[in-house]
């Protein structure tokens, strides 16, 4: 049974005496815009809300950190950190990046000719930001801007 | 959190032009969010591209999101992964505990950096000023 984490968090943050989070629950059907290129003539863009930062990029607060970082497609997972609230679901993706963070394996289906290309940038945020107010007016305009500025065709996004 | 992020993010840039794929590892969110497409892979938080070091699990679970991306048909389509973790269950019944310590480090707003060398390098970048 997969888990419920909205209720186990809740029931969690009870016993510890905090006031229960509003979780975001959509009151009508997502916005649709359809696919118009098959995967090989896509050009795909990334975003990870797993705190991924580049080497020599400032790392990621942990106070609703409403920024983003946009770093070379071509970056080795060597070169990859990763800085976010819930720091314990990190264990993982420090050792190998591509648990979280697919680049390796989305240059891969480029190589092969499965998948068009790879924005030249790809995008991360921190995704634990409690303000559903400044995820809609920061965080997701930020991320149209630059999707924008890419031409992407596409958007993949990973949650941690 | 981050399920709750990206189907935000997701809605604006499909209300915006863009087609969105959001993949992620938990499942009553997305069906709380309703992304315009997601694709459920039951494994433990920050594992939702794959086993690390499995490079077959990690392609198998991205080639499902980008045909998933390709083939839904209709608003909300929430597409479910058949792998598997492991046979025990046991980190889902510990994920799902309602007894557990809160695990999320304190809110500071200073950079937390991975390594104190990420610090030196983007102070070395200009990144990061003094």
């Amino acid at each position: 049974m997969p888990v419920s984490y909205m209720q186990a968090i809740a029931e969690r943050y009870l016993r510890l005496g905090y006031q229960p989070y509003r979780w975001f629950a959509a009151e009508s059907a997502p916005p649709w815009q359809p696919v118009l290129k098959p995967l090989r003539e896509m050009r795909l863009g990334l975003l990870s809300t797993s705190g991924a930062y580049a080497v020599g990029q400032v790392a990621y607060h942990y106070k609703d950190d409403c920024s983003i970082r946009e770093f070379p497609s071509a970056t080795p997972d060597s070169n990859l950190r990763f800085s976010h609230i819930t720091e314990n679901f990190l264990v993982d993706p420090r050792r190998d990046p591509g648990c979280i963070f697919p680049s390796r394996a989305l240059r891969g289906l480029v190589t092969r000719g499965v998948l068009g290309s790879l924005a030249d940038r790809l995008l991360s945020c921190m995704g634990g930001v409690y303000s559903q107010r400044r995820v809609r007016e920061e965080v997701a305009p930020a991320v149209l801007a630059a999707m924008r500025a890419q031409a992407v065709d596409a958007v993949l996004l990973v949650a941690m | 959190m981050c399920h709750q992020t990206v189907s935000l993010v997701a809605r604006h840039l499909e209300a915006n032009g863009i087609p969105t794929m959001c993949l992620g590892s938990a499942l009553d969110i997305f069906e709380a969010g309703r992304p315009p497409r997601s694709t459920f892979v039951d494994y433990p938080l920050g594992h939702s591209a794959g086993k690390p070091f499995d490079v077959a699990d990690q392609e198998m679970i991205l080639l499902a999101a980008l045909q998933g991306l390709t083939t839904a048909t209709a608003p909300s389509t929430l597409q479910c992964l058949p792998n598997r973790w492991d046979d025990s269950g046991e980190w889902q019944q510990a994920a799902g505990a309602s007894t557990g310590e809160d695990t999320r480090q304190p809110r500071d707003d200073t950079p937390q950096f991975q390594l104190p060398a990420d610090r030196d390098a983007a102070l070395a970048s200009g990144a990061l000023m003094r």
